[in-house]
């Protein structure tokens, strides 16, 4: 599983799929969808999104609708890595099954802000800053989930076991 | 060291004799629910694959709920490739739109069993624990794995669970149950965790009841939402000509914690923005005028929760500047409404009924927000931009209360209102 380095863009508490994936863009196309992420708490986010960008977030990211497209979004934006408090159950299976990786690490909410660059380790589960001023060890994933990530996702897993 | 509800369900999925809390299993799925949000994107994916079919036809649901009558050309487009899909794949259970909300057909058209193990691609499908299944919501490209092998790799959970003591006052009703349990333990309050319900007030508790807790529980975090499967449980399916045992967890099993709550003392609760554990009860909302209210949703659109609105409601009108939309949530919630004189209730009181689905609660279409209107509903989430504008606000309560407050104008508590039928 490759690292991740890249710019911050930090989020608070709860953020719901209703914010990452707006429930009236449903049923648009992803490059239409992905435009709306998060517009209703940060507007410039979606246009100055960089590829290899990190989110950084609180408590229960992602939480609300089964919705993958919340995973998605960040995915098609070109996010590297979420990193939270903690993200809410449905997120976290989403963005395994889609192959985009998650880190859950206590204190990276207090730790970084806006525009830090990070690193991030997912095989150790570590989270630092450039200039290492801050260095964090989350949990990182279980095995069945970061073979499903490194798969590239379960569709990915099913073509697999499909020809095996 | 005997099993949890969710472990004993997870067990006979995978074959096993018993699980514990942590592990990883693979399981087999007894049901697959998929609505028409992410249906058609789910076959495609499948067909994608290279296959013809799905694991099995008689083990899959499909429901056109969300988008109810087509409300654009792109939806009706969508709606039509479900139905092409449903038929190319012989599936057996397929509702078309105005049939009603998922969560309300699986058990009113006898999907659910006790013991199953249910996945739907809606976070609402911990609904179904109220019969005793572990039922929970998936994305669409797990669902996509399901439905072409059957199975889906889960961890098992540990369990906290709810014994609920006492008895609800006149004008409390398990809609405010759920929402002091999402107040009291936050909205992560049980994150990857399975919440099981026991004790000796589950007795009150109807199957309406709690399919409004199961369906709610997910706001807490949980993957399940497991009441036991007792004489309210037989009752129910006997309704349906299903054959019930009784399910309940083991008395040694083993709890991650224990919480003891007394219903006798609870208050109608409100859920303030824009978070769902952002509750208190109604004396403290203070007086706040709404534009909307909203009385439907798989959390409240039943039968018995039509009953209680028009029970505040009889003889009396809505407050001028208030409008009130009320989606029955199901084609037979709504005959029966009708044949028992609510609905003429709830329309003389001034609502507008909505065709069953779910519309205006994900914020789809049908009683949309302007920015600055205030909202309370019966539904499920207060988030931002939840119905329509990011500058509303929405607020959750009981059927009870949200009648209570389109009389009154404000948000209002139902125990000064008529109550009860």
């Amino acid at each position: 599983m490759s690292d991740a380095l890249g710019r911050v863009w930090k989020f608070d508490h709860d953020i719901s799929t209703d914010l990452l994936s707006p429930g009236t863009y449903a049923v648009d196309p992803v490059e239409v969808r992905m435009l709306h992420t998060l517009e209703s708490i940060s507007p410039s986010f979606a246009s100055e999104v960089r590829a290899g960008d990190i989110v950084i977030a609180g408590r229960n990211f992602g939480c609300g609708s089964s919705r993958e497209t919340a995973a998605e979004n960040l995915k098609a934006l070109g996010i590297a890595c979420v990193v939270a408090e903690s993200l809410s159950r449905l997120f976290m299976r989403n963005a395994v099954a889609i192959g985009l990786p998650v880190l859950l690490c206590a204190g990276v909410h207090e730790a970084f802000n806006d525009g830090d660059e990070v690193a991030v380790d997912l095989t150790a589960g570590t989270i630092a800053s450039a200039d290492e001023a801050h260095h964090l060890q989350g949990e990182p994933l279980p095995t069945e989930m970061r073979e499903i990530l490194a798969a590239g996702g379960i569709i990915s897993v099913l073509q697999s076991q499909t020809e095996g | 060291m005997g099993s949890t509800l969710a472990e004993k369900i997870m067990a006979k999925a995978a074959g096993r004799e018993s699980v514990s809390a942590g592990e990883f299993v693979v399981a087999d799925i007894d049901l697959a629910l998929v609505h028409d949000i992410f249906a058609a994107s789910v076959f495609d994916a499948l067909k994608e694959t290279g296959r013809a079919t799905v694991f099995d036809p008689d083990k899959v649901v499909v429901v056109i709920d969300h988008l109810v009558p087509a409300p654009s050309a792109e939806a009706a487009a969508v709606h039509d490739r479900i139905r092409k899909h449903v038929s190319e794949l012989d599936i057996g259970a397929f509702y078309d739109a105005g049939e009603g909300i998922c969560h309300q057909l699986l058990p009113e058209r006898g999907h659910i069993r006790p013991g199953m193990l249910v996945v739907g691609t809606d976070s609402h499908t911990t609904t179904h624990g109220a019969l005793t299944a572990a039922a929970t919501g998936i994305g669409t490209s797990e669902m996509v794995y399901v439905m072409a092998t059957g199975r889906l790799w889960f961890r098992v959970p540990e369990t906290i669970r709810y014994e609920l003591h006492g008895s609800l006052a006149l004008g409390v009703s398990w809609k405010d149950v759920i929402l002091h349990l999402a107040g009291r333990f936050g909205s992560d309050g049980a994150q990857y965790r399975a919440m099981e319900f026991g004790g000796p007030a589950l007795v009150e508790a109807d199957m309406s009841s709690r399919l409004t807790v199961s369906n709610m529980a997910l706001e807490l975090g949980a993957k399940f939402a497991l009441f036991p499967s007792d004489s309210v449980t037989a009752d129910y399916l006997a309704e349906r000509d299903i054959p019930a045992e009784p399910l309940d967890a083991d008395p040694n099993a083993s709890y991650e914690a224990v919480h003891q709550i007394d219903l006798t003392a609870l208050a109608p609760q409100v859920a303030l923005p824009h978070d769902v554990d952002n509750v208190i009860p109604v004396g403290e909302v203070g007086d706040l005028a709404i534009h909307q209210a909203f009385l439907g949703s798989c959390t409240n659109g039943r039968l018995e929760d039509l009953r209680a609105a028009a029970a505040v409601l009889k003889d009396r009108k809505i407050a001028p500047g208030v409008r009130m939309v009320v989606a029955p949530a199901s084609r037979a919630v709504l005959t029966q409404a009708l044949a028992e004189g609510v609905i003429a209730t709830l329309v003389d009181a001034g609502a507008s009924v909505l065709p069953s689905g779910c519309g205006p609660c994900f914020g789809g279409h049908s009683g949309l927000l302007a920015p600055g209107e205030r909202c309370i509903g019966t539904h499920n989430r207060n988030f931002i931009g939840r119905m329509g504008s990011p500058q509303a606000e929405i607020y959750l309560a009981s059927p009870e209360t949200v009648a209570a407050s389109a009389i009154a104008g404000r948000i209002a508590d139902p125990r000064e209102e008529v109550v009860h039928v």
